[in-house]
């Protein structure tokens, strides 16, 4: 129950030599350290000290991978509030304070009463999950039993593992890059080998991390290359003939890999979603052995293989489809989907990410002709002669439903993760409309304590309606200036929301606008967010509902 | 009519004609304690507790100050009044109202565990009793200050080991002095912000006695290898502010009970976060207003209608009251246009 976070240094010589204590410290210093050199030397020196097995589960929850949940959310909460004997309510309102379950139970329950025998991290995950099967009562005595034995931190980081995933404030690379300072590896091979399917019950820590692997994984897929906003002149670049542009499509990222004979679908976020897009089931047959495509999964249709021409359908389309693990023959009709490939990875199963994207980019368009497949598509090359007439074309963006152009080095190889200078996304800029704060909510995470979730709306002569949330575009300093006239300007409160005084003008900018029969508005934007605060508006100089719609009407087809 | 109104200028007492902690200027206030939000300017005559008078005139300039004792009374047209330790900080009281046989307590801000410096708590029966809710919450409960401290020494050690100085973000009056007690075990000068120091001065102005640390004003001139890994007070204001690089390398620790949820030190982006309140935690609150006997009590700012209602739930019948306190000190998003004030000319300076 430390006040005082553990800080950096004392992580040094962590006291505790093992376990869950060494664990709920780590996970303690990343979520509160401000300092990204502190959080590797906190990750180094636990990946030096841990035993192999939690070294397997740490690695594993914090690139997202989770133990199976044991009980139902809703059980937590039931038997902290038993223990504390609180009203309902009362923990709903702490929830509402905190944001985070784990934390709101860790913060509630006494203090520990019972000592502990020290276990390990995987201990308790095979523990838990030994229990998957027993009736309720038994793992309520098991968790509560464990309740009674930890501090707060440790209660946290095990409530953790028992409500959802650990984002705690480091990325997958900075835990890449730790543990490459570990272990004999470089980082693009780390996150390669810790990436697609694994198991970290079974897996052990030598097969992940030994310098040469063993095992095979035919799904594995590589780490995305991922581009930096470019925010300078395109000018700065250089000879425009060192670069190749593209559109850049408003899809979500992924990799088609054919291994074994068997076909793999990656998103972007590691999750295999080979089953969610059956369209793409036939190209099993069609690639080669040994290939691994990085593209973009997208609504299209009118699909020419001749040609290779196409119509991109609006970003709300796809959205139908993401969170569906059964997909009905209707929505396959509706929201039709395709891949529009720009990468070539590995090529009879040789990895080519070191080969220039020249030479990439030839193969893949070979492959993708040969495979004479609707379905997959090659992403095309822009042809300009000069950075005015590509910033002309980008302006026709919005009309072929992408976001803007990206632009590639000729000569560049495929890195790993957000690297800057070959690859550079060259977005168009937002839509925008001003509006004033109607609602207010508490956020999550960092915000739990501060009004920073607003709803916003337009006027329709008199009346005010509401279109749209934004999360975020404020710096703190303005959200706690935001959260100020929020607590003094409440009218009503509906649960955690709050009515506010429409007093308060944003300009708001997204990337689409779409036509919606679940918005009072009618419309529905595409990340919205707040672009600056427009204090020198007064609210009834805002757009009206009219300006929305006719922006519906010129950008939602 | 209640003894105890809640009108739009603060809480009237209409039988004696004067108002408690108002925020608009009348003609005779009581006040709890010095805190902004709680002693506005522009009122003809002011009573408050012996201690609260030196740190009223340090902020409010000279005006028509009376003092009172804690536990003596004084009749103000026919109404019984006395102060009443509150713990909250140094001078702050409850105000014990009394007339026709009914007995009302404004309480201000308070704390019941005794920090050693703000006097301790005292619990005053009472019908009706007018209580804070700034962390009425069960998530908010408090470690014992020593424990506290302790780890805020061994942070400051730990920085030293890495040549770091250690500056402590506390509110200008109440975190301040107790940090203090925390800090005179280094026999080292305690360097202060402009803002911080002058309330320290004031309060040593007037003998109230303090923990004997010895403190130095930070100004521009001040060379910067004195600097070297020293300790450092400062308030919330200057947390990141262009006055602070000069201490750098530097690790900055705050101290506020909002410091208990993760959210808030994250989004703090602090490097030691020390959960220290000058307020009473949940068990405080209802430990407080069980011990007062009241028959009615009225929740002001804070969780108010969290609190209101379970007190109610729990047999209690309450109410809650808005008020226009709670803009000072824990209240984490916004400092006082005075402090900022001060801050600021700090800045150029």
């Amino acid at each position: 129950m430390d006040e005082v976070q553990i800080i950096p240094e004392e992580a040094s010589h962590i006291t505790n030599p093992g376990g869950m204590a060494m664990f709920s410290e780590l996970v303690t210093l990343l979520g509160s350290s401000t300092k990204t050199l502190e959080k590797q030397d906190a990750l180094i020196n636990y990946f030096s000290l841990a035993d192999d097995k939690d070294k397997v589960w740490v690695i594993a929850l914090f690139s997202g991978r989770r133990p199976r949940r044991l009980v139902n959310s809703s059980l937590l909460p039931q038997w902290c509030i038993e223990i504390k004997n609180i009203p309902g309510w009362i923990f709903s309102e702490c929830y509402g304070s905190v944001g985070d379950m784990a934390e709101t139970i860790a913060l509630l329950l006494p203090d520990p009463t019972e000592e502990k025998a020290i276990s390990s991290l995987s201990f308790y995950i095979e523990k838990l999950a030994s229990l998957e099967k027993q009736n309720e009562f038994i793992k309520k005595d098991f968790i509560t039993g464990c309740w009674r034995t930890m501090n707060k931190d440790e209660r946290f980081v095990f409530n953790k593992l028992l409500t959802g995933n650990f984002r705690i404030g480091i990325s997958q690379k900075q835990m890449v890059n730790a543990l490459a300072k570990t272990v004999k590896l470089e980082p693009s091979v780390i996150a390669h080998r810790i990436s697609g399917n694994w198991d970290p019950m079974t897996t052990l820590y030598d097969e992940l991390l030994s310098e040469h692997a063993t095992s095979i994984d035919y799904s594995k897929p590589y780490p995305f290359y991922l581009a930096y906003a470019l925010e300078e002149n395109p000018e700065t670049l250089g000879d425009e003939k060192d670069w190749q542009a593209e559109w850049k499509w408003d899809g979500i990222r992924g990799e088609i890999i054919k291994r074994n004979n068997q076909l793999f679908v990656w998103s972007r976020g590691e999750e295999l979603v080979t089953d969610k897009y059956p369209e793409y089931a036939m190209l099993q047959q069609k690639l080669p052995e040994g290939i691994v495509l990085d593209g973009e999964i997208i609504s299209l249709t009118d699909a020419n293989v001749q040609t290779n021409t196409f119509t991109i359908l609006p970003f709300a389309l796809l959205q139908t489809r993401i969170g569906r693990k059964n997909i009905t023959s209707k929505q396959l009709k509706e929201s039709p989907v395709g891949f529009v490939a720009y990468d070539l990875l590995e090529f009879e199963g040789e990895d080519y990410r070191n080969r220039t994207l020249e030479e990439r980019r030839s193969l893949l368009e070979k492959i993708v002709a040969d495979a004479n497949e609707p379905v997959l598509r090659l992403s095309p090359v822009i042809n300009f002669n000069n950075w005015d007439e590509l910033a002309a074309l980008r302006a026709t963006s919005r009309a072929l439903n992408a976001e803007g152009v990206m632009l590639k080095r000729k000569a560049s190889v495929y890195q790993v993760g957000r690297k800057v200078g070959d690859w550079w996304k060259w977005k168009i800029d937002p839509l925008t409309i001003d509006a004033v704060m109607i609602y207010a909510q508490k956020g999550s995470g960092r915000r739990s304590t501060l009004y920073t979730d607003y709803t916003f709306a337009v006027k329709d002569e008199e009346r005010l309606v509401p279109f749209t949330k934004a999360y975020s575009g404020l710096t703190d300093k303005e959200f706690a200036q935001v959260d100020s006239f929020v607590k003094r300007n409440s009218l009503e409160k509906f649960g955690p929301v709050r009515t506010v005084k429409p007093e308060l003008v944003f300009e708001i900018a997204f990337e689409g606008i779409a036509a919606s029969n679940r918005h009072k508005s009618g419309v529905a934007l595409r990340f919205p967010r707040i672009k600056r605060w427009r204090k020198d508006k007064k609210a009834d100089e805002i757009n009206t509902l009219d300006d929305l719609k006719s922006m519906l009407s010129a950008y939602g087809k | 009519m209640q003894l105890i109104e809640f009108t739009d200028k603060g809480l009237f007492c209409r039988a004696g004609n004067f108002y408690i902690d108002p925020w608009k200027p009348v003609d005779y206030a009581i006040i709890t304690h010095a805190h902004s939000d709680h002693s506005k300017s522009g009122c003809k005559n002011y009573l408050c507790h012996t201690f609260t008078k030196p740190l009223l005139q340090a902020r409010l300039g000279d005006n028509v100050y009376e003092t009172l004792e804690w536990n003596e009374s004084k009749t103000i047209n026919g109404v019984k009044v006395s102060l009443h330790p509150a713990g909250h900080i140094i001078g702050s009281s409850q105000i014990r109202v009394e007339y026709n046989n009914e007995v009302w307590v404004a309480s201000g801000d308070y704390k019941v565990a005794d920090d050693g410096l703000s006097g301790a708590f005292e619990p005053v029966k009472c019908n009706a009793f007018i209580t804070e809710s700034t962390f009425g919450l069960p998530i908010y409960t408090w470690k014992d200050q020593d424990v506290i401290f302790e780890n805020m020494r061994n942070w400051i050690l730990a920085n030293k080991a890495l040549n770091k100085s250690s500056v402590i973000i506390a509110y200008t009056l109440g975190k301040t002095q107790r940090v203090l007690k925390a800090l005179e075990h280094f026999d080292e000068t305690i360097y202060m912000h402009g803002a911080t120091y002058n309330m320290h001065q004031a309060i040593t102005n007037a003998n109230i006695p303090l923990p004997k640390i010895n403190a130095e004003r930070v100004t521009p001139e001040t060379p910067k290898e004195k600097l070297k890994a020293c300790i450092v007070l400062a308030p919330p204001g200057a947390e990141g502010s262009t006055w602070q690089r000069k201490f750098s390398p530097m690790a900055v620790g705050v101290c506020s009970g909002w410091m208990q949820v993760r959210g808030n030190m994250r989004r703090k982006n602090v490097d030691g976060a020390f959960a220290l309140s000058d307020h009473a935690d949940w068990d405080g609150l209802l430990q407080a207003i069980k011990a007062t006997g009241a028959e009615k009590v009225y929740v002001t700012h804070g969780y108010q209608s969290v609190f209101s209602r379970y007190l109610n739930e729990q047999g209690t019948w309450s109410a809650e009251v808005k008020t226009e306190y709670g803009t000072e000190d824990e209240e984490v998003t916004a400092e006082t246009s005075e402090e900022k004030k001060e801050v600021e000319s700090e800045e150029l300076s």
